[in-house]
């Protein structure tokens, strides 16, 4: 039976930037239908990518494009490795063009690579018909500035793309699943009805999308959950048989494990219901799923079952939101803890005084304040201790960037206004954006497959 | 049978996801003999417990007696998330921590792993 081979190259942009390399070469060795994905695009990145490419039309594909690519490229089109990514963000066919490019300054030749577009609604709708969509989730749309608006795409279009031969398939938002999905369903020749198989795909999508989350990062806690070597973490290699089943591993020679407990914790990240896993290929359900060791750092699953996927796509709008501003300040030492508290006294009574009107938090970090609310209602489990090191935060958010910018100041000024001893003060001012999902239907969704020929 | 009590934290792992003000929280007991204890002093209202302050305002439980694992389902407990929260953690990704600190539970030391510190400070 033939076996399809997923390797994960980045869970996130900013991702580990020669963490494929490993895979790669793990992938080289193998026999039969091979892919790379990358999946760099989480809801708010799409739109800092749209407003790149308003600036610069040619832009507004990830910019990690050039960081990951460069590393692999030329190995992988020699060993026949097909690369899946969303890396083609606000503006996929620009990011096949650059892919092109860095084949001629590679001098790889014969590269085949297809865009997808078509999940870009401020191309096909209305900004006013995307307001009119009910918001199933985030915040009021109003009279904010619509920076992004994409629709999900489903796994078929990237299928689609890889029957024209592409070995290099940019896409802007489809779900991170898809990215697997799509070549399983392209070499497996899986049709929309396959249910089971397809929920086996997307679990196996599921699986690898964060990158090395399943393959023991993002897992340790020294003493309890112990990993080998997390420097040099081995990002996942799924292996897909035709009817779905699914075995998770990594490259020999990679530090990081690949155990039931790892692959567990993966299988319900961002799961609500696991009974009903809503995506635009079908309706997972984990409930039956066994998870079970079948070797060192091989890990088999199965059992998931699918239901016919809804009607609706769900799409991020994303908005303008004005501005975070943050500063920090730290005191160590004796008697850090009451410096610190008096600071954050100090801060909060600078602001009253001074007519900020949106809410600001101030925090004493160093006391479980991360578990804390703005209203500061929580009483840390752990004793605090008068002495050591503590660090003051305060944060606004503003439409006005004025107002980001004086909380921030205050902080600021606590090195010569403030208790004794403040230092390391950092301050940061971050323009924002906002998102809603909606629910849009599928007949305005129109992907499209295009091959941009070398440059 | 012997009880003891201990944080969650002994017995459990846990990883924190989210979707716009909803948190998930998994937590997967280290042994499978400890899930059904787990089901019985872990429920929905001792997690919204734990999120009160945060202003959560319901909690769903969700099981998977296979794997086994229980995964919680946490209304408005980021305080607007990524879109609005002022906190350093918009996502909640040490929320996982918050449910395996705050909540104990009575269980017989065998439900704990041999080699967890845990194990050594009761032994002392």
């Amino acid at each position: 039976m033939s076996k399809v081979y997923i390797g994960c190259g980045a869970g996130f942009a900013g991702d580990r930037f020669d963490a494929a390399v490993p895979v790669v070469k793990a992938l080289a060795e193998l026999k039969g239908e091979r892919f790379l994905i990358y999946e760099v695009l989480a809801e708010r990145t799409l739109a800092i990518a749209q407003r790149l490419k308003r600036e610069h039309p040619d832009q507004g594909y990830s910019p990690f494009l050039d960081t990951y690519l460069p590393l692999v490229l030329a190995d992988c089109h020699r060993h026949g490795i097909r690369i899946v990514t969303n890396m083609g963000a606000a503006n996929p066919l620009g990011a096949a063009r650059r892919v092109q490019a860095l084949a001629r300054e590679l001098r790889i030749h014969g590269l085949k690579v297809a865009a997808v577009t078509g999940d870009d609604l401020l191309v096909s709708m209305s900004e006013a018909d995307i307001r009119r969509e009910p918001i199933i989730e985030g915040i009021a749309l109003d009279d904010r500035t619509i920076v992004a608006a994409n629709a999900y795409l489903g796994a078929g279009p990237i299928a689609d793309a890889l029957a024209t031969g592409a070995h290099v398939v940019l896409v802007g938002r489809t779900t991170d699943a898809a990215l697997s999905l799509g070549p399983l369903m392209h070499v497996h020749g899986w049709q929309a009805g396959d249910l089971d198989r397809l929920a086996q795909g997307t679990v196996c999508g599921h699986l690898l999308e964060c990158g090395a989350q399943v393959s023991g990062a993002y897992f340790p806690d020294p003493g309890f959950k112990d990993v080998p070597d997390l420097d040099r973490v081995g990002f996942p290699i799924a292996e897909v048989d035709e009817d779905g089943s699914l075995i998770i591993t990594k490259p020999p020679g990679t530090g990081g494990v690949v155990s039931r407990a790892t692959v567990i914790e993966q299988l319900l990240y961002e799961v609500h219901d696991p009974h009903s896993y809503l995506t635009p290929d079908v309706v997972l359900d984990l409930g039956e799923v066994e998870v079970e060791e079948v070797g060192p750092n091989r890990v088999g699953v199965k059992g998931a079952r699918g239901k016919p996927p809804p009607a609706t796509l769900k799409a991020t709008v994303c908005v303008d939101a004005g501005w975070l501003g943050e500063g920090e300040i730290s005191y160590a030492g004796p008697n850090a803890l009451a410096r610190a508290q008096l600071a954050a006294s100090v801060v909060r009574a600078r602001c009253r005084a001074i007519g900020i009107g949106d809410p600001v938090r101030v925090e004493v970090l160093g006391t479980e304040a991360i578990f804390d609310s703005n209203s500061a209602a929580r009483r840390p489990r752990i004793a605090q201790s008068a002495g050591g090191e503590y660090r003051v935060r305060a944060a606004v958010r503003s439409t006005k960037r004025k107002v980001a910018q004086q909380v921030s100041d205050e902080v600021l000024s606590l090195y010569c206004s403030g208790p004794a001893g403040g230092a390391g003060v950092r301050q940061h001012i971050s323009p924002q954006v906002s998102t809603a999902s909606i629910l849009i239907d599928r007949a305005r969704v129109h992907a499209q497959i295009i091959m941009v020929e070398a440059s | 049978m012997n009880l003891v009590e201990v944080p969650l934290h002994a017995v459990a792992h846990a990883r924190a996801g989210d979707k716009g003000n909803r948190s998930n929280i998994s937590v997967i007991p280290y042994k499978a003999e400890a899930f059904a204890m787990l089901v019985e002093q872990v429920t929905e209202e001792r997690v919204l417990a734990v999120f009160a302050h945060k202003g959560a305002t319901s909690v769903r439980r969700y099981l998977l007696p296979r794997l086994p694992a229980m995964n919680f389902v946490i209304d408005n407990a980021l305080e607007g998330g990524v879109n609005s929260s002022l906190g350093l953690d918009g996502h909640g990704k040490a929320l996982s921590f918050l449910v395996l600190g705050d909540i104990t539970v009575k269980v017989p030391v065998d439900f704990i792993p041999v080699n967890s510190p845990y194990r050594k400070q009761l032994t002392r």
